[in-house]
């Protein structure tokens, strides 16, 4: 019972690595990847374009709620901006990431396995690990940096739209707070090298998870789900580990 | 279908990185920092309360550079700050005045610069020798406190005002 995690572990650990050693290879036919960004990449987007308009509204009301008590409303910008940048955007994004893109990489892996394709391939001496794993897994590490910093934008100018056009805030002020204080390197870098981080970890336990369920339906129902709530907590476990790492 | 799948790969792509580019110049201190050239001018604080690298250098209100070093000097006791002014304000007068300023009641401290009237000009690495040091809150409320016990008289009561 308790040595089944641990198995589980050491199994994913060196199906990572031949996942790893599968990815110089794809540079070769870097096409495999291009698709796989698009049924990773673009099919998220739209979900956290839509996602990060709304937490950045939401984020602007609530604060603007609180800081027109103290009459500081002027900072409202650099809220919003500073915990859009530095967490919400790598979290969020990951856990959207997580239940829209890693679910369905594992199914589709899982399937595939429960229909013996991945075998079929490896019959013709293909191995499904080169071919079939490791571009999924290089589009999801590549896409997730990008979705954040799209949610991160995204919600910027949420907040900008409640913030100065609803409740009346100089715009101004808003911008030139948010300039003044928001660290390029300090901010935005590590924000980025979170969700790096964010995307290893989710297409790592979703391209796992897909390859070692067991080839039912029962078994492929199960690893998906097992794919979002793991996902999921070690996204935000990590996001504490970082946090506590970069801003001390 | 591949074309397709190309063209809307690129776009996200795109968009991507124009979010990546929003974040840095629109959203953040990257676009204001002026990798151009700067001269540098040095001034020597009692006190520098909370003044940063990176702070503010304004004059007349203006922003024309920034913080760019602070050290403690040990042997005479008091801080040194570098500021990097830019290139194209390089015209103060020698007898400038540096002090340090609070904007707002809580907000971020600068230095404010105080052209003179001396015909010298400051150079490149030279130092401004007139500076006032920061205010600093609890010493201007303890001299606030002190001098309206003395403005009572001093009659003994241990009221201060």
């Amino acid at each position: 019972m308790l040595l089944n995690p641990i198995i589980r572990l050491g199994r994913g650990s060196i199906f990572l690595g031949k996942t790893l050693a599968g990815i110089p290879q794809l540079f070769v036919r870097f096409g495999l990847v291009i698709k796989q960004l698009y049924s990773v990449g673009v099919q998220t987007l739209l979900i956290t374009l839509v996602a990060g308009l709304f937490v950045g509204m939401v984020l602007a009301l609530q604060l603007h709620y609180t800081l027109s008590t103290f009459g500081a409303e002027d900072t409202l910008g650099l809220l919003v901006a500073l915990s859009l940048v530095r967490e919400l955007g790598p979290v969020v994004a990951a856990l959207l990431f997580a239940g829209r893109a890693g679910s369905a990489l594992t199914a589709e892996i899982g399937l595939m396995k429960a229909t013996e394709q991945l075998s079929g391939l490896e019959m013709m001496a293909v191995d499904p690990i080169q071919r079939i794993i490791a571009p999924r897994f290089l589009a999801g590490f590549l896409s997730m940096p990008l979705l954040a910093a799209i949610f991160s934008a995204v919600g910027i100018l949420g907040g900008y739209m409640v913030g100065v056009d609803l409740l009346g805030v100089d715009a101004g002020a808003f911008w030139s707070q948010i300039q003044a204080k928001v660290d390029f390197y300090e901010d935005v870098m590590n924000g980025i090298i979170k969700s790096f981080v964010f995307g290893f970890i989710v297409s790592w336990i979703a391209v796992f998870e897909g390859y070692d369920c067991i080839p039912t339906s029962e078994g492929v129902a199960r690893a998906t789900t097992r794919t979002v709530v793991h996902s999921s907590l070690a996204v935000l476990g990590m996001d504490f580990v970082l946090t506590a790492i970069m801003f001390n | 279908m591949f074309r397709s799948i190309e063209v809307s790969v690129g776009i996200f792509v795109g968009i991507g990185l124009a979010a990546l580019f929003f974040l840095a110049m629109q959203a953040s201190n990257l676009s204001s920092m002026s990798s151009e050239g700067f001269y540098e001018i040095t001034a020597r604080f009692d006190n520098i309360g909370g003044l940063k690298v990176r702070s503010a250098v304004k004059v007349a209100g203006v922003k024309v550079g920034q913080v760019g070093k602070i050290d403690y000097d040990s042997n005479s006791f008091e801080a040194l700050v570098t500021m990097q002014v830019d290139e194209k304000y390089n015209r103060f007068p020698r007898d400038t005045i540096a002090s340090i300023f609070t904007s707002g009641l809580l907000g971020e401290q600068y230095v404010g610069l105080e052209p003179g009237g001396d015909e010298k000009l400051l150079e490149h690495q030279s130092e401004i020798s007139h500076t006032q040091s920061a205010m600093v809150l609890e010493q201007v409320i303890g001299q606030f406190l002190f001098s309206k016990a003395s403005d009572s008289g001093g009659s003994g009561n241990d009221a201060p005002f």
